[in-house]
């Protein structure tokens, strides 16, 4: 089978975002880095394929994004694609979540692949629903926080956290699955894949090789609008222990007092 | 072209409380923009008369459509249908897992704009504007539609408000797509591991992935008895298998308010932080100065939990002794 996982680029971890009050969109400036929530995304590909208990053909990373994505791609590859695909097109620039899935779904559809898997959010959009978008345009069953996934034949079967506790689903392929960060501990890339990375086959696509409708993504196409931003509401500052492991003894006899006081001990 | 549609979840015949909220909010909107709160229940084992009670959270019309529960693509066609048939343009879901499936889907669906953990809604000229908290709820946007909506709740936004009165049952029949019924669900709600009681408990404290390995809850379990609390988790050390889902707080866990809530090793997720955040004393201890969780702890301790609990314990036991 063929499994194609959709990764996105995001600002680093380490740096502090904000939202641009002219533009209203997410400050893309500074380092990013592959959407780590994707990297287990990539990790469940690969343990499909190792497992054995079906054959995966081929994986390959797809993304849109600017052009700024391609490393995103070839970090993905590094961690085990074989191949990747990247939608760019000043078009797609300002797509909300339905632009977006539909312009993944695009893409998609040119790979046709068995499987789709994703990562459960992204880190800067936390929007959590690409992937029930992406299966809703491509006309297959989806299921989102998956952290249990197991492959025979064309069915699988996967375990979730929902409402209630626990779910076990039972899904026909083609399918679109979003796993859970608790489905794995994503391997670290080795030198040579890291080295080798580059060299992989990398496709660039437009909003017309794939059938795009302009109308459709992009700011114009977007249903949704920000009409402003503002500050949540003032919260009295806590009292803060900065540095409380260079005196343990005096920390833990500030935490008393403070419970104390309160009439919590 | 008017109203609000909710959907509402349910399990062995019990609706679920966000639902309730989601209605009642509805209902508190729905005057400025026109129309009426309308539910839609997706499932089949649940009476009329049980189903026109939604009717006390402010529905008028339920819409009830027998068909596969648990699972998110089959609301979507019953949602989609409804809402075409009844020129319905706003879809609205509580807060939960399956609210974002059925919203994403629909939204696609519909070719509807959507806005997820919504915190308020209001009206402007007739225009639904909703607040979403983003970026660690540094900043909160207002969020306006063009066309279709469909609204999820942020969990515990919304107060379920009885205000009396019955809702009118129509039953729908809905046509199901071949691929809504691929995902097929096998086992709903399996209870993890052991059933603690932590709802009743005046304190809590709570271990996550901070604590490093499962042996460890042993930390909290220790501190926990000396201040005579029970012990709550988060999801990552839940779905670890470190401990029992019945003490997990948070978006698919369980809400608490307890008098003290003190986290040992949590970084303090939005999932997690509404199940605990209307708690009276919030105390933090994890070593990374920048995890989310001192944003809203009222005393906030940066340091190493391995060093500090064990020590924590031993005071607070002989503070009770003296
Ligand atoms: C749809 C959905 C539903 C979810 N539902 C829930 C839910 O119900 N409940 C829930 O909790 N989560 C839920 N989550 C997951 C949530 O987003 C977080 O992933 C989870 O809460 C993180 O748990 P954690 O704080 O234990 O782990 P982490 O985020 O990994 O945090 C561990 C923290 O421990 C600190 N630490 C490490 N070592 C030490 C040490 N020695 N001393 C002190 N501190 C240390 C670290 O600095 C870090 O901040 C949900 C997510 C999604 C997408
Ligand atoms: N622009 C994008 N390109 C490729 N994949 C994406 C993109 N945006 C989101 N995704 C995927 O969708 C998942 C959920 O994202 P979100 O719905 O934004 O929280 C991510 O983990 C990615 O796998």
């Amino acid at each position: 089978m063929k499994i194609a996982v959709l990764v996105k680029e995001v600002p680093d971890a380490a740096v502090e975002k904000r939202i641009d009050p002219a533009s209203k969109r997410l400050d893309r400036s500074g380092e990013k880095n592959l959407n780590p929530f994707d990297t287990h995304a990539i990790e469940a590909a690969m343990q499909l394929r190792e497992g054995g208990a079906v054959q995966v053909d081929e994986i390959v990373a797809v993304t849109m994004g600017p052009d700024s994505s391609k490393s995103a791609l070839t970090k993905a590859v590094s961690l085990g694609a074989d191949r990747s695909v990247q939608l760019t097109d000043d078009a797609l620039a300002g797509s909300d979540v339905n632009a977006t899935g539909y312009a993944l779904a695009k893409v998609l559809e040119s790979e046709s692949p068995d499987l789709i898997l994703l990562g459960q959010q992204s880190d800067d959009g936390e929007c959590y629903a690409v992937g029930a978008v992406v299966a809703d345009h491509l006309k297959m069953p989806s299921l989102t926080q998956v952290i249990k996934l197991d492959a025979s034949g064309d069915t699988l079967t996967c375990e979730r956290q929902a409402e209630y506790g626990y779910d076990t689903v039972k899904v026909t392929l083609p399918a679109v699955i979003s796993v859970g960060d608790a489905i794995n501990e994503p391997r670290y890339p080795s030198l040579k894949a890291i080295m080798g990375a580059k060299k992989k086959p990398l496709e660039t696509k437009s909003a017309g090789d794939v059938g795009i409708e302009a109308g459709k993504v992009g700011e114009a196409g977007s249903k949704t609008e920000v009409l402003g931003l503002n500050p949540p509401p003032a919260k009295a500052g806590g009292e803060l222990i900065a540095d409380a492991d260079d005196d343990i003894d005096g920390t833990v006899s500030k935490i008393v007092s403070w419970l104390d006081e309160r009439k919590l001990i | 072209m008017a109203g609000i549609l909710v959907y509402v979840l349910a399990k062995d015949g019990e609706f679920n409380k966000n639902s309730l909220g989601a209605i009642s909010e509805a209902a508190s909107v729905v005057g400025s923009i026109g129309g009426e709160a309308a539910a839609v229940v997706v499932g089949g084992d649940i009476a009329d008369d049980k189903l026109a009670t939604l009717g006390n959270y402010g529905a008028t019309k339920v819409y009830k459509v027998d068909g596969p529960e648990g699972v998110a693509q089959p609301a979507v066609d019953a949602m989609a249908k409804v809402m075409n048939d009844n020129g319905i343009e706003i879809a609205l879901f509580g807060g939960g897992l399956l609210g974002l499936e059925i919203g994403a889907g629909l939204t696609a669906r519909l070719d509807a704009g959507v806005t997820m953990e919504v915190t308020g809604i209001k009206s402007e000229g007739g225009r639904i504007i909703v607040e979403r908290p983003v970026l660690q709820d540094s900043q909160i946007v207002d969020v306006a539609f063009n066309g279709k909506a469909v609204i999820v709740g942020r969990l515990n936004a919304f107060e379920p408000k009885e205000t009396g009165g019955s809702a009118a049952v129509e039953p729908v029949s809905v046509e199901f797509s071949e691929f809504s019924l691929k995902a097929e669900l096998v086992t709903r709600g399996e209870q993890r591991g052991a059933d603690v009681n932590i709802e009743d408990a005046d304190i809590l404290v709570a271990g996550g992935r901070g604590l490093g390995e499962a042996d460890n809850f042993k930390l909290a379990e220790d501190l926990a008895d000396s201040l005579g609390g029970a012990v709550a988790a988060t999801r990552a050390v839940v779905d670890a298998g470190w401990y029992p889902y019945a003490a997990q707080i948070g978006q698919t866990g369980k809400t608490v308010a307890p008098k003290l809530y003190l986290a040992a090793g949590i970084s303090g997720a939005i999932q997690h932080k509404v199940g605990m955040q209307a708690s009276e004393n919030i105390v933090a201890i994890n070593k990374d100065p920048n995890a989310p969780i001192f944003e809203f702890s009222d005393l906030g301790v940066v340091g190493d939990l391995h060093k500090i609990v064990p020590k924590l314990t031993e005071a607070i036991k002989a503070k009770k002794g003296a």
